[in-house]
């Protein structure tokens, strides 16, 4: 009758304890997920920019417009044969 | 005293087992509902339950990205959203209606519509494809109903430049044309699905199992130089317009590793516009269309002439008077050019000569000479539609047929056929292996020709471009250029027509040590000038010009060394 009496004192406080100890798992673990959707959504968001960038990009850098800028804006044009220097190695 | 007492006791006893049965009635009551609950109808409440709360979502998994061979992107898919309703929650929700048809900027009238269309059904895209930050502005209105799905667009950087080659997706982002089609499946992204536990505004709170992984697209590296595409789609598109042609094709080959470096045609389409799509401009002619090669089938005359022993390339053949009858068919030159020796056939593309070639030697000989170059078959690169063109069996073969075949009538081509021939002469008699993929390791293709006989070829070729040849405007400054032109009158309902043309250059550079090779297909150019040599030529000698340069080609013209000698720093 003692021994169990000690007992049930003793594994009272360990009940208590292991059932705040699954609360704040819990409560661990739903943050978590909230921060793995959210840096879910910062990846999307940042993917979502990079192919903007990208496009972008491939939009002035277009080759018909390169070549436009360097033929208007600089003045440069394909070099003809003659103007060709070879050197060989 | 007694008997009252009895009486009393018995009535006592009474109510009280009426009161233990009703009890016991309680207790059965109870435990059968809860046996009902518990066990009968266990499945199916919990199911309610975890309907209310667990769902079973998709996890989008994007395409995988089109490359060029150097890690330019070609075409990309970027995130997007669709709006999608629950029409029996929206119906219920008609304050919300203005606000939403001006988010989505459509009609108010057209959205009542569609979703009074909708009212039986569970799910109606409003709009599909809207950009993330107008999807972010739609979400913002919070309207109980209304939710947002992620999908993926496809985005092609290069549009028109590159339309053809690699075709496009339909809106599920699945290949419908071009090599998004033939690599649908190593391209494809496979949607994952996951098990989780929402809240009541749906908001994720567990994630229970993955029911299955997404797994994204792999990317794809082409064999395609986007420069020389550029350069390519820009000197055909000023050709196919300034002669006012149908159409028209170029393609440029590695002629060792057989890679696509470049493959345009005329008239081209967008991909990204897909609602400005004509059916016409749709197709890659340059392995779709099939047409008489014409003159650029005579090197492979004189190849079985030269490879059967019967002629070398001095011997001389007399093509006067420019006309040679076969039974009752005449074949003609456009001038009497007279006596020629084997590569003068070549170089003023003589059909009286070629038809005499052609029929100097045996028809298994001239067939098989075709047929090995690949005439007639697939070329193999497994590109959606693919045509194989046509190469009778010489079985079948009249007198007139062999001569006409000599000069390239009789059979049809795919200009992906013709170039990759060339490209076998330019490798020293190997035909390459076609590919769009950027090869890592060389592939051993199979050898057609004689080593000794694709360089007696490839001399003979060089004549066409130098002064006096039919093709002296595809030379390139610098480079020796071997290549043939073609003129081929097109076939019509009744014979050929004596106003339609296709003119053709395929040819290859430098003529020393082949890197390039590379067809022209002019169709049905629309005014007086019509000739491979005038029309098709020039484009081969600038795109393989400006493909040279961009590739650190040194140039391989003796002449170039002796002449810039005495022009040493005038750069000016």
């Amino acid at each position: 009758m003692r021994a169990r009496v000690v007992a049930m004192l003793l594994l009272t406080p360990v009940l208590i304890s292991t059932a705040l100890g699954v609360v704040y798992t819990q409560h661990v673990s739903r943050s978590l997920v909230v921060q793995l959707q959210e840096q879910k959504q910062g990846r999307d968001d940042l993917n979502i920019e990079w192919s903007r960038l990208l496009l972008e990009r491939s939009t002035w850098a277009t080759h018909a417009r390169v070549e436009r800028l360097a033929r208007e804006r600089l003045g440069m044009h394909t070099p003809s044969f003659a103007e060709m220097e070879v050197v060989r190695r | 005293m007694k008997r009252r007492g009895d009486a009393a006791l018995r009535i006592w006893r009474n109510r009280s087992r009426l009161l233990l049965a009703v009890f016991a009635l309680i207790g059965c009551g109870l435990g059968a509902r809860a046996f009902e609950l518990q066990v009968l109808q266990h499945d199916f409440l919990l199911g309610q339950g975890q309907e209310r709360q667990q769902r079973v979502v998709n996890v989008p998994a994007h395409r995988g990205m089109v490359l060029d061979r150097h890690g330019a992107p070609l075409a990309v898919s970027t995130p997007v959203d669709s709006v999608w309703a629950d029409p029996r929650e929206l119906l219920a929700n008609k304050d919300a209606w203005p606000h939403l048809a001006k988010a989505l900027s459509v009609a108010r009238a057209e959205l009542a519509a569609r979703l009074a269309e909708a009212s039986e059904r569970e799910f109606v895209y409003l709009q599909r494809q809207v950009t993330p930050s107008e999807g972010a502005r739609i979400a913002k209105l919070e309207i109980a109903g209304v939710h947002l799905q992620r999908e993926y667009r496809r985005y092609y950087p290069s549009g028109e430049v590159l339309g053809h080659l690699l075709g496009f997706t339909d809106i599920d982002d699945r290949g419908q044309e071009g090599l998004e089609l033939a690599f649908d499946a190593w391209l494809v992204g496979n949607p994952g699905q996951e098990h989780i536990v929402q809240d009541r505004r749906g908001q994720m709170i567990k994630r229970l199992q993955s029911v299955r992984v997404a797994q994204p697209g792999r990317d794809l590296t082409l064999s395609v130089d986007k420069r020389l595409q550029y350069l390519a789609y820009r000197e055909l598109k000023a050709a196919v317009q300034r002669h006012g042609a149908l159409s028209g094709s170029v393609i440029v080959l590695d002629v060792h590793s057989g890679e696509v470096l470049a493959m345009v045609n005329q008239p081209g389409f967008n991909p990204n516009d897909r609602g400005g799509f004509r059916k016409a401009a749709l197709r890659n002619r340059a392995v779709t269309d099939v047409f008489e090669p014409g003159s650029t089938m005579k090197t492979f005359t004189v190849a079985a002439a030269l490879e059967q022993g019967r002629v070398t390339p001095l011997t001389s053949i007399d093509t006067a008077p420019g006309r040679l009858r076969v039974g009752q068919h005449t074949v003609r030159d456009r001038h009497n050019l007279g006596v020629l020796s084997v590569s003068d056939i070549l170089r003023k593309s003589s059909n009286v000569g070629a038809s005499r070639l052609a029929l100097a030697v045996t028809p298994e000989a001239l067939w098989s000479i075709f047929s090995r170059a690949g005439f007639g078959q697939s070329s193999g690169s497994a590109f959606p539609g693919e045509a194989s063109g046509s190469l009778a069996e010489h079985s079948r073969w009249r007198e007139i047929e062999q001569a006409t075949m000599g000069f390239g009538y009789g059979l049809s081509v795919t200009a992906l056929q013709l170039v990759r021939a060339y490209a076998a002469i330019a490798a020293g008699g190997v035909l390459p292996e076609i590919t769009f993929q950027k090869r890592t390791e060389p592939v051993e293709g199979e050898r057609i020709l004689s080593q000794r006989l694709a360089a007696a070829l490839t001399q003979m070729l060089e004549g066409v471009t130098l002064e006096g040849g039919t093709g002296q405007r595809a030379a390139i400054p610098g480079y020796r250029v071997a290549g043939k032109t073609g003129t081929s009158k097109k076939s019509t309902a009744g014979g050929y027509s004596d106003d339609r043309y296709m003119a053709l250059f395929v040819g290859f550079a430098p003529a020393t040590a082949p890197r390039l090779a590379a067809v022209v297909v002019i169709n049905e150019p629309g005014g007086e000038v019509y000739y491979g040599g005038q029309v098709a030529a020039p484009v081969f000698s600038k795109v393989i010009a400006g493909a040279l340069r961009l590739l650190d080609v040194m140039p391989d013209d003796p002449r170039v060394f002796q002449a810039s000698a005495g022009t040493v720093g005038d750069a000016s």
